[in-house]
């Protein structure tokens, strides 16, 4: 399947989203700045370009299914909402207040487009097979999107998941981890080590495709591969950098669970809108 | 004062069958897979003991098996409602309140999404496997979620109905079941509102309010002290969350006394419930029956049964305590 959207739309819009990432967090004043930032491309090629969806009919009954496993990056996934126009961009900026619909991690009661309420790692991936058995069980063609983090994995349960997911051969699952290398603690290898990530992957019986996850195209191809393999899950292992496109957030551990304040948001902001104009 | 008719309970309670509730819960299922389509079963790996090995058997393209791995069943679970079926997931009490909590919390309740599970092996008369395997927890850990629906039905056929009600009710509902065969005390037209504690016996002297086969105790221990011409109103509270608060209130009022019973730890159960409706509503003398703030151990069921005072005599001598703190 072609690109729906051309690479540099996307690119262009992926830089949007960041100003608007960087904006919500200076004005909630917390919220999770690294991986909201380096998991864009990945929230964005589905966006855009893979995930059938109606921002105005969010229950759609032939709607795809997204779900945001590492629920603290919904940052990234609120403003991709909004942009897409499940709701109106000025909700962005009511982020992790009292009585937003932007809760400070993802609750589906609240936020049209949101499937599953998320925030304690280790959960999303079953979610998503139950989904995908339920699709099963009604003949339905609808597909399951997951997104996890790379520290996201230490968790047993994803691990339960990743066997359930390959015994029911659920060839509707394609999960993506974010690998960007970092957890809170650190670097994932000195907090708990998870390589060889993609050999485990493989040895549970998942079809992985290894991709630049800042790269539109590479992640497309990828999840229109992921549609044609049969009698298996799809993990996409998309190799990010944490924070990226704003240099002093870029893999700094410290920047985990840290919101930009007025002088840092301008800085930010001084960075992203010189990218654009880069970009031209 | 007696027996009220209208409950259509067995003829003599000293002459009863027995059977475990969990029979109930495999009996519903087997329904359930005849009449609504959107049921689908999950087990991890106990289906021979949570009874859902026959559901297994008649359909088993909508049973799944789930292997040892509760934390993923109950996440999957939501998944599966989420997408517009009602999973029944089922193991030990133990095994899905305990360990797979956050599952529950984040996921099902927090999400409301229609998850019904069915936790076996509540309370001490599981026997001989032990502290490991005998839930005295569930209630507190169940209850005290947001939307939770918690019952624990009295015999087999309440946990037939039970079940069945569950499928028809949308929200988180848990459903604690037993091990050992248990006394049928009701029948199929016992009236079963899921809403109501029901009065099985009238009394005004003193309120025996009990859960799971505690009931049928209670039923005893009230026709010991009718004999010394105490009157003891005997009602069963299957439903433990939503607390049907009116008949509770009621039975404070009209009694005076309060003694609740249960298979379960005194602490945060049944009777923790009736103490947070009691001494808000209408304070009055009360005693809590349970499994003293301690673990289980192993024995044969009737004899623990015994030791840990979940018996008739233990609830006449704690009335006897709590008739004499009313005056
Ligand atoms: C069950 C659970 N344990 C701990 C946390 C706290 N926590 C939030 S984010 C995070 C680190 C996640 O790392 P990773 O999955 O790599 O995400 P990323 O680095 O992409 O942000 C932790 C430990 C949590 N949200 N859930």
């Amino acid at each position: 399947m072609p690109m729906k959207y051309s690479k540099k739309e996307l690119d262009k819009i992926c830089i949007e989203l960041r100003k608007d990432i960087v904006t919500m967090l200076n004005k909630a004043g917390s919220g999770h700045a690294g991986g909201s930032l380096g998991s864009v491309e990945i929230l964005v090629s589905l966006y855009w370009n893979v995930i059938k969806h109606n921002p105005k009919n969010p229950e759609w009954e032939e709607r795809d299914y997204f779900i945001l496993s590492k629920g603290h990056v919904c940052p990234a996934w609120y403003a991709v909402l909004a942009r897409r126009g499940y709701f109106s961009r000025e909700e962005l900026w009511t982020l992790r207040k009292f009585g937003s619909i932007l809760q400070g991690h993802p609750h589906h009661l609240k936020t049209p487009g949101v499937e599953a309420s998320t925030g304690s790692l280790g959960q999303g991936l079953s979610i998503s097979n139950g989904i995908a058995m339920a699709m099963r069980f009604q003949n339905k063609p609808n597909r399951v999107y997951c997104l996890l983090g790379d520290g996201e994995v230490q968790e047993g349960a994803v691990w339960e998941a990743g066997m359930t997911a390959a015994h029911y051969k659920l060839d509707n699952i394609c999960a993506t981890i974010d690998r960007n290398m970092l957890q809170i603690d650190g670097i994932t290898e000195e907090v708990m080590g998870l390589e060889n990530l993609e050999e485990k992957w493989r040895a549970f019986n998942w079809h992985v495709i290894n991709v630049d996850g800042h790269n539109v195209e590479e992640l497309t191809k990828a999840y229109d591969e992921a549609m044609t393999v049969k009698g298996k899950p799809t993990m996409v292992i998309a190799k990010t950098v944490k924070g990226k496109g704003v240099s002093f957030i870029e893999n700094q551990v410290d920047w985990h669970g840290k919101a930009p304040n007025d002088e840092e948001y301008k800085k930010a902001m001084a960075e992203l809108e010189e990218a654009e104009r880069r970009l031209g | 004062m007696g027996i009220v008719k209208e409950m259509h309970l067995v003829e003599d309670l000293h002459n009863v069958n027995s059977k475990p509730t969990r029979d109930g819960y495999g009996e519903a299922l087997l329904i359930l897979g005849e009449t609504n389509p959107k049921v689908v079963v999950m087990d991890a790996d106990l289906a021979k003991s949570t009874r859902t090995v026959w559901f297994r058997e008649k359909f088993p393209e909508k049973f799944i098996d789930m292997g040892i791995a509760e934390q993923d069943m109950l996440a999957t679970a939501g998944g599966l409602a989420l997408g517009g079926m009602i999973p029944f997931c089922s193991t030990y009490g133990v095994f899905v309140a305990g360990r797979a909590w956050d599952q529950i919390r984040t996921t099902i309740c927090y999400g409301e999404f229609n998850v019904k599970i069915g936790g076996m092996h509540g309370g001490i008369s599981v026997g001989p496997d032990g502290a490991t395997h005998q839930s005295l927890e569930e209630v507190p850990l169940m209850r005290v979620l947001p939307g939770m629906t918690v019952f624990s039905p009295t015999d087999a056929i309440e946990g037939r109905k039970v079940a069945l009600f569950a499928a028809e009710h949308i929200g988180p509902t848990y459903i604690r079941y037993g091990r050992e065969a248990v006394p049928i005390i009701t029948t199929e037209e016992t009236p079963f509102n899921p809403w109501k504690a029901e009065v099985y016996r009238t009394g005004d002297d003193v309120a025996i309010i009990a859960a799971g086969t505690l009931v049928y105790e209670g039923l005893l221990a009230a026709e010991e002290l009718a004999k010394e011409g105490i009157e003891a109103r005997v009602i069963n509270c299957h439903t433990i969350k939503p607390m049907d608060i009116e008949t509770i209130v009621n039975a404070a009022k009209e009694c005076g006394a309060i003694v609740t019973a249960e298979e379960h730890s005194v602490i945060g159960g049944l009777g923790g419930a009736v103490a947070e409706v009691i001494c808000q509503h209408y304070p009055v003398p009360m005693r809590i029956i349970g499994i003293e703030d301690r673990f289980g151990e192993s024995g044969e069921p009737e004899e623990l049964m015994k030791a840990f005072g979940m018996s008739a005599e233990n609830i006449i001598k704690n009335v006897k305590e709590v008739l004499d703190m009313k005056e």
